[in-house]
């Protein structure tokens, strides 16, 4: 089947098998790898990206549910070569280590703001609950959102 | 020896040049999502490969019909153990010297084993095709339960090799046990305790795979793997393949965490190979979560009875241990040659006692093999666990403070280098600053105050200490070896013209930042810029010899040869300065970055411009050749031996059970600090593991052998929600035998802490009489033990 979608501001379309996950469209057929894959029953959430907005698990989302809808990944976070607060937070207050599970974390830390621009630490680590992180304690994550808040670049916040 | 003081840095926001706080240099990619993982490798006309399963524990392999399969257009491979025994690669040796099938021939012996495996255009159709081979299986009763390994008339798991008639895997002993007897004997107290540290799993958030691309024209391999120990995995490769070492590349990309998990050779990579040479295409092969919490090497399994002796007074004496070690069914543990028991010999701890003995055996069960992962610095995490628990039990036995027990008894810093009972030199150790600091920042006193107000009110607060000894950077080559590889590491440093520098690692980072610490210590000791210095890593083409990360060992062996490298460069850079300023070496004064002429501060060349004249025009002193570059290979003279202090608070709710990680402090010594930051973040995650395990994370089995973990809908790992904001500590006590007097830290925290969470559970549980409950304290494990009906896990 055929299968049109924007993912990152531009339209694709692409011939696919109805069975195909979202999250190995983005990886296999768009080179998108910056979206990962790391259980197989929903749990760890290192596939998080957006659809319409909303963050979701990809790898519990058909290719073909996308279809017609807006689709967001990590690699459509910085903006003109400048990185989200989100992402300079993530540097600043050492919020990952290996890397894998960064991608969805970003996306959803992301999310959280735009609805919540000053969240509290128990509302960040909620809202973050669905990922699982093997390397960094949660700590910095929970720190380097704080810090995306605390530094949001004006158009965010307005 | 101990510098309790906080240096400078530590406070320094990137700072320039050297140790100290400095943000990560992998950073900028994997925010953008650019990483490079295995499972990002794509290549043309690459092949996808799956795996089929065993669905049973223990059973023989009637027959395998593949004919279904083979005849899907879109599978161009399909492989079965009968296949791999006609090219002899049927089976293949373990890091621990015994061997492991790759596909199953005669039977299986572990649920999840490996039996065949398809090759086919994408992943989609190769799992597909699994559905399609036929396996007809004999099943056979499995041995699940360890304890009934060895009864007469268990079933035989390793008929495969030459005259074996039990499921005995190996014996091992340290320590005097004449000696241990006689002061048991006299002791005033004896305490014994049953302890079970569960079969738990590394669980990477990356799963293990690999992109094997073999080249028939010119014989080479390449291979991406997910792989902590990418040169011993190219021998390894050259040994059992028999493609010669110098036709392998192995490349270990960016990995999603290892925590050990990625130490050993699994069959899948194997098959990958396999699968590249039989069809002439990149293969890829990606286990999915499952199959690696199925498959791969797990962590723990130990059964251990601990006895200690003391005087009434509570000076501990001595400790004795029994164990009964569950190896699975190959042994597939990942540790040095004469060391089949890791360094579990540290089980003395941080007390000065007067003897030790420890006997253990090992047994195969119908289980995945491993045991040797996590972070368990080779068998320190159940070393740890067993002393720290077994002087609680004393604590308690006594009616005495746990912290006062322990300072008591600590091994005292004018004893180091401190020789153990069971033979292990501890370098350099300063216990009581460490453990006062660690109980300074818990408000110590107070936390008993409010539990003994609380206790009168019914509720269930505890505090858990454990003050713990690590030995970690194996190691001295003389002693340790895996598959006869000596556990040194190489290092090699290349200074370009414009003064700009690469150098070159043997071990390979999964997340813990050397391409930002090893520029560190470069930095430090020759004075160019970290962001001036690339680190290469992970490609067994373009780096040096060595062992690979694991064992908390980079810092202490690779991070030594870092640092002689560097000194080794600025020895030669020393002398071309020389003939730069026209003075003798001996006029010469280093000051980070540049050579001056004693008492004269104006007159001094960089080391970039040495290295300008190095490679340029000029004269240069006689004998000495162009260039400014230098290798190294680093053979340690001895482990490091890092410790820590940490205390745990937890409240227990009465009406379910549930344990909630309120506090958990933790105090780390780890001699000289690289990058606070990174050790900050190192130990934040392996408090996390520590949780994990002493709450939530267990790999059982129902008694048909069925694997109950093999998923993360019940192998439970902590999020945000289950642990607290960590607060951390640290004191300064260097290895005298290091370059820089640094000690590995990594995996300190997930030996360290669960011990402190059963402490503080069990302490909890006080008012019920509860003096002992296993790991993984669970609502259900710990509502039995309040009630005095809790079990063993199995």
């Amino acid at each position: 089947m055929q299968v049109t979608m924007i993912v990152n501001g531009d339209e694709v379309t692409r011939e696919i098998e109805g069975r195909l996950l979202l999250v190995h469209f983005l990886r296999d057929v768009l080179s998108l790898t910056g979206t990962h894959w790391g259980c197989d029953t929903s749990n760890c959430g290192t596939c998080v990206v957006w659809l319409d907005g909303e963050p979701v698990k990809s790898c519990t989302v058909l290719a073909a549910m996308a279809g017609g809808h807006e689709v967001r990944t990590v690699e459509g976070l910085a903006v003109d070569g400048k990185l989200d607060p989100v992402q300079e937070g993530f540097i600043q207050c050492h919020g990952l280590q290996c890397g894998f599970c960064t991608p969805g974390m970003l996306m959803t830390a992301r999310a959280l703001l735009d609805r919540n621009p000053d969240p509290s630490e128990g509302e960040i680590r909620e809202a973050i609950s669905g990922q699982i992180c093997r390397c960094t304690g949660y700590a910095t994550i929970v720190r380097s959102v704080r810090w995306a808040a605390v530094n949001a670049a004006p158009e965010v916040t307005s | 020896m101990t510098d309790t003081r906080q240096r400078s840095f530590e406070d320094n926001d990137q700072k320039p040049m050297g140790f100290g706080r400095m943000l990560r240099k992998e950073d900028p990619r994997f925010v953008r999502g650019r990483g490079r993982y295995t499972d990002d490798v794509q290549l043309p006309g690459m092949l996808h490969l799956a795996i089929l399963r065993s669905p049973f524990a223990h059973a023989r392999i009637v027959s395998v019909d593949t004919s279904a399969a083979a005849a899907l257009p879109e599978v161009k491979a399909v492989i079965t153990g009968a296949d791999l025994a006609g090219l002899g690669l049927a089976w293949m040796p373990t890091l621990s010297g015994d061997v492991q099938a790759v596909l199953a021939t005669d039977k299986v012996r572990f649920q999840g084993q490996e039996v065949a495996f398809v090759v086919a255009t994408d992943r989609y159709v190769a799992r597909d095709a699994l559905e399609l081979i036929d396996v007809e299986y004999d099943v056979l009763d499995p041995v699940i339960d360890v304890r009934q390994a060895l009864a007469e008339g268990a079933p035989l798991i390793r008929d495969d090799l030459d005259g074996k008639t039990d499921n005995h895997c190996f014996d091992w002993e340290t320590g005097d046990a004449g000696a241990t007897a006689a002061v048991f004997a006299k002791a005033d107290v004896v305490v014994s305790q049953d302890l079970v540290y569960p079969r738990v799993h590394p669980a990477p958030m990356e799963t293990c795979g690999s992109v094997a691309d073999f080249d028939p024209v010119e014989g080479r391999l390449k291979l991406w793997s997910t792989t902590q120990a990418p040169h011993a995995h190219r021998t390894l490769y050259a040994m059992v393949a028999g493609i010669p070492e110098h036709k392998i590349q192995v490349i270990s990309p960016d990995l999603g965490g290892g925590f050990g998990n990625k130490v050993p050779i699994y069959p899948g990579y194997v098959c990958s190979i396999v699968g590249s040479i039989v069809t002439g295409k990149p293969v890829k092969w990606m286990e999915d979560r499952s199959e690696n919490l199925i498959s791969t090497g797990f962590a723990r399994d130990y059964i251990m009875r601990g006895e200690i002796a003391a005087t009434r007074d509570g000076k501990i004496l001595a400790i004795r241990t029994n164990v009964l070690a569950d190896h699975g069914a190959f042994n597939g543990t990942a540790a040095p040659v004469k060391y089949p028991a890791g360094f579990f010999g540290v089980f003395t701890g941080s007390y000065d006692i007067e003897a030790a003995y420890c006997s253990m055996t090992a047994v195969y069960t119908n289980k995945a093999p491993g045991g040797v992962a996590y972070a368990c610095s080779f068998r320190i995490t159940e070393a740890v666990y067993l002393v720290e628990r077994i002087v609680d039990c004393l604590a308690y036995e006594l009616d005495m403070d746990p912290a006062a027990l322990r300072l008591k008894n600590f091994i005292q810093p004018d004893q180091f280098p401190y020789m153990s009972k069971t033979g292990w030199e501890y370098d350099s150790g300063d216990y009581e600053p460490t453990m006062r600091l660690a109980m300074e920042l818990a408000g110590y006193d107070e936390l008993r105050k409010e539990q003994a107000e609380k206790r009168t009110r019914g509720e269930l607060m505890g505090i858990g200490i454990s003050f713990f000894t690590e030995a970690v950077g194996a190691g001295p080559r003389k002693h340790m070896d895996i598959l006869g590889l000596g556990m040194a590491d190489g290092c090699e440093l290349r200074v370009h013209p414009t003064g700009k520098a690469v150098v070159r690692l043997s071990v390979q980072t999964q997340g813990q930042g050397h391409e930002t610490t090893f520029a560190q210590i470069i930095a430090e000791e020759i004075g160019i810029a970290p962001a001036d210095i690339d680190v290469v890593h992970g490609d067994t083409d373009n780096t040096p010899f060595g062992l690979g990360t694991y064992g908390s060992r980079s810092t202490p062996v690779s991070g030594a040869a870092a640092a002689l490298v560097a000194r080794k460069v600025r020895d030669k850079a020393r002398l071309i300065a020389s003939s730069m300023l026209e003075v003798s070496v001996a006029d010469l004064e280093w000051e980070k970055g540049s050579f001056h002429v004693k008492g004269d501060p104006g007159t001094a060349v960089t080391i970039q411009d040495i290295a300008m004249r190095a490679h340029g025009a000029g004269d240069l002193p006689e004998g000495l050749e162009g260039g400014l570059e230098a290798q190294i290979c680093y053979n340690p003279s001895n482990l490091t031996y890092p410790h820590g202090a940490y205390i745990c608070v937890v409240d227990v709710d009465p009406g379910t059970a549930v344990v909630k990680v309120r506090r958990f402090i933790a105090v780390d010594d780890c001699g000289t600090r690289i990058n606070p930051m990174i050790i900050e973040g190192q130990v934040h995650g392996g408090l996390t593991d520590g949780v994990g395990m002493a709450l939530m994370e267990m790999i059982s089995f129902d008694e048909d052998g069925n694997c109950l973990g093999a998923s993360l809908m019940d192998y439970l790992i902590p999020t945000a929600l289950e642990v607290p904001d960590w607060e951390t500590g640290f004191t300064v006590t260097p290895s005298p035998h290091h370059p820089i007097g640094a000690k590995g830290v990594g995996e300190s925290a997930t030996v360290g802490s669960p011990p402190a969470i059963v402490n503080a559970v069990v302490d909890a549980l006080k008012p019920y009489g509860v003096r002992h409950a296993d790991m993984p304290l669970t609502p259900s494990r710990v509502w039995d033990a309040m009630r005095g009906t809790a079990q063993p896990p199995i």
